[in-house]
């Protein structure tokens, strides 16, 4: 009785989330590796063509895929040590004694909570009227202009705004990392006389691994991912120039209507965002100090 | 000098987060500016406050409509995953089986896997569930409800689970000896004891959903249904951009935001940091 009772609460409690996530995530997840074996346009009514691994082998051949692969891998570089280092500066100084520490804390981490597609559309204009008035003003419109025109700049306009955007969510982490460094062991460096860049090299840093672990993998997953700002900052262009992985995967699929080609590119985005974390996860934790 | 240093230190750090925080007042002041004002300079405050675009943009983007529907989606989605998150994430954590060992895996393996992996199939299955068994998932609220649900599972059932390990077992054995249901051990002592990790999946929820605009652009496609950044996207794909309406527009979505993060400052950051680090 009382077995079969447990039996009945175990599913009441677990069966409705499993379903819905069964539903959501699961079945399509499968279904969509069925797909990427396909030729197919999306259209209810048309033959779906089994096509082997064809689709996956067509990738390679594919140099608008190919190109989109590597600006969005020179995109996540840039991104990761951008977003990183301006969110452990500002960690550095928000946590050492100021008084305006707390309301920049609070300004800084607004960005985040701007959804990005927001934060793409602002910033376009910033780039387009306020950029080309500074660079009118003060004469340097070499370096003020507008970047969403030029191939090479538009991406670093992607960068300034994924890092405007991010910067203060990892700093957020990495505050939580150097305040969980114990005060003893900073005392004891100073009164054995230890400089600021000694303790900073050789107290914070090696014990910031854990939040440098969770920041490196938050910031190379959602780099990697990156869709709307890229929509609404630069849609793609100027001519496919910075079109990301994500993006050319929903072109693929909802533009160009290569449903069962644009499956195979979305399974090989999975592989490689995969691949790319795990190793991440499984590098940084092996060097994580114990205390 | 010590002194000047500190001063110049903070000075510097003030002018770095003023920097920060500039975009908002480029925004702000353009929202006031007629066209003309606009180009001569975007840099400089407007010459009077009238929010004659703030009115036009809201009509335009139907922003009270927007706001409705964001609202709606955001609050029923959020308080539906903190019931059934909390509910499964204690079962499996509690039951120590193979089939429980199984779902977690399930939840937290699935994380690796990017929204563009799955929404083309999603809303295959979700147009087949539509036309087959009659359950209206495509363009309506109610299904995209359910499947912010179903893509916030992992994160908000692996921290709930990782809590529940660390609240000792014998309060719940005590409560069930005196006879209580689990489903009121659950209620009455469980979930009060949850309640910081229930801020925190509250609080990315609450980020994920609200700015979330993929999903529900291909999910909703009438024009009365769209969220905030449904509606944004087609307030500046419609006309050729007429800026300070833009920046009026811009301002409206941004609001909300605002008041969001006066009010519950303390536990975003704090909520933001415990939720990372988990």
């Amino acid at each position: 009785m009382q077995n079969k009772n447990n039996k009945g609460w175990y599913l009441l409690f677990t069966a409705p989330l499993t379903i819905i996530f069964l539903t959501v995530v699961v079945i399509p997840f499968v279904i969509g590796i069925y797909y990427s074996f396909f030729k197919w346009d999306g259209i209810a009514a048309n033959p779906k063509v089994f096509v082997g691994f064809d689709n996956f082998i067509q990738l390679f051949g594919d140099s608008r895929f190919l190109t989109s692969t590597w600006k969005t891998t020179l995109f996540t570089i840039l991104a990761v040590i951008s977003v990183n280092i301006v969110g452990l500066v500002f960690a550095l100084l928000v946590t050492s004694k100021l008084k305006i520490a707390n309301a920049a804390r609070t300004m800084v981490f607004m960005p985040y909570l701007i959804g990005g597609l927001i934060l793409g559309y602002i910033w376009q204009f910033i780039f387009l009227d306020v950029f080309t008035l500074i660079g009118e003003l003060t004469g340097m419109d070499h370096f003020f202009f507008n970047w969403l025109i030029d191939k090479d700049f538009a991406l670093y306009a992607l960068v300034f705004v994924f890092t405007w955007q991010m910067a203060g969510y990892i700093m957020i982490i990495y505050i939580a990392g150097i305040q969980s460094i114990p005060q003893d062991v900073m005392e004891a460096a100073m009164i054995d006389g230890a400089s600021w860049w000694q303790k900073l090299k050789n107290i914070t840093f090696p014990l910031l691994m854990p939040a440098f672990t969770i920041s490196l993998f938050l910031t190379l997953s959602s780099a990697f991912k990156i869709y709307d700002v890229n929509l609404s900052l630069t849609g793609g262009g100027p001519a496919n120039s910075t079109e990301m992985f994500a993006m050319n995967i929903y072109n693929e699929i909802f533009g160009y209507g290569n449903y069962g080609y644009g499956q195979a590119k979305a399974i090989i985005f999975f592989l490689i965002v995969a691949a790319i974390t795990l190793t991440q996860v499984y590098i940084t934790k092996k060097r994580e100090v114990e205390l | 000098m010590k002194k000047f240093y500190r001063v110049l230190k903070e000075l510097l750090l003030l002018i770095t987060a003023l920097f920060f925080l500039s975009p908002i007042y480029i925004i702000i002041v353009n929202s006031f500016k007629n066209r003309q004002e606009l180009y001569e300079n975007v840099l400089a405050p407007p010459t009077e406050f009238s929010f004659q675009y703030y009115i036009e943009a809201m009509d335009k983007m139907n922003f009270l409509n927007a706001l409705a529907n964001s609202l709606y989606i955001t609050i029923i989605s959020v308080l539906i995953i903190v019931v059934l998150s909390s509910m499964t994430a204690w079962m499996l954590a509690r039951t120590d089986n193979k089939l429980s060992k199984i779902i977690f895996m399930v939840f937290i393996a699935t994380m690796l896997i990017p929204f563009q992996t799955l929404m083309m199939p999603l809303m295959q299955f979700m147009s087949t569930i539509t036309n087959s068994l009659h359950i209206p998932m495509i363009n309506t609220r109610e299904g995209l409800i359910f499947m912010h649900i179903g893509f916030s599972t992992s994160i908000s059932v692996f921290l709930y689970h990782g809590f529940v390990k660390s609240i000792p077992i014998t309060l719940e054995e005590a409560a069930t000896i005196d006879g209580a249901s689990k489903f009121g051990v659950f209620w009455r002592i469980i979930f009060p004891i949850l309640k910081p990790i229930t801020v925190t999946v509250m609080i990315l929820n609450v980020i994920n959903i609200w700015n979330d605009y993929l999903l529900p652009s291909l999910t909703l496609t009438d024009k009365g249904l769209r969220t905030i950044p449904l509606s944004t996207f087609y307030f500046f794909g419609q006309f050729t951009i007429q800026w300070n309406l833009a920046m009026a527009g811009l301002m409206l979505t941004i609001i909300p935001v605002v008041i969001f993060y006066v009010l519950a400052q303390k536990h975003i950051i704090k909520g933001i940091g415990e939720g990372a680090v988990k």
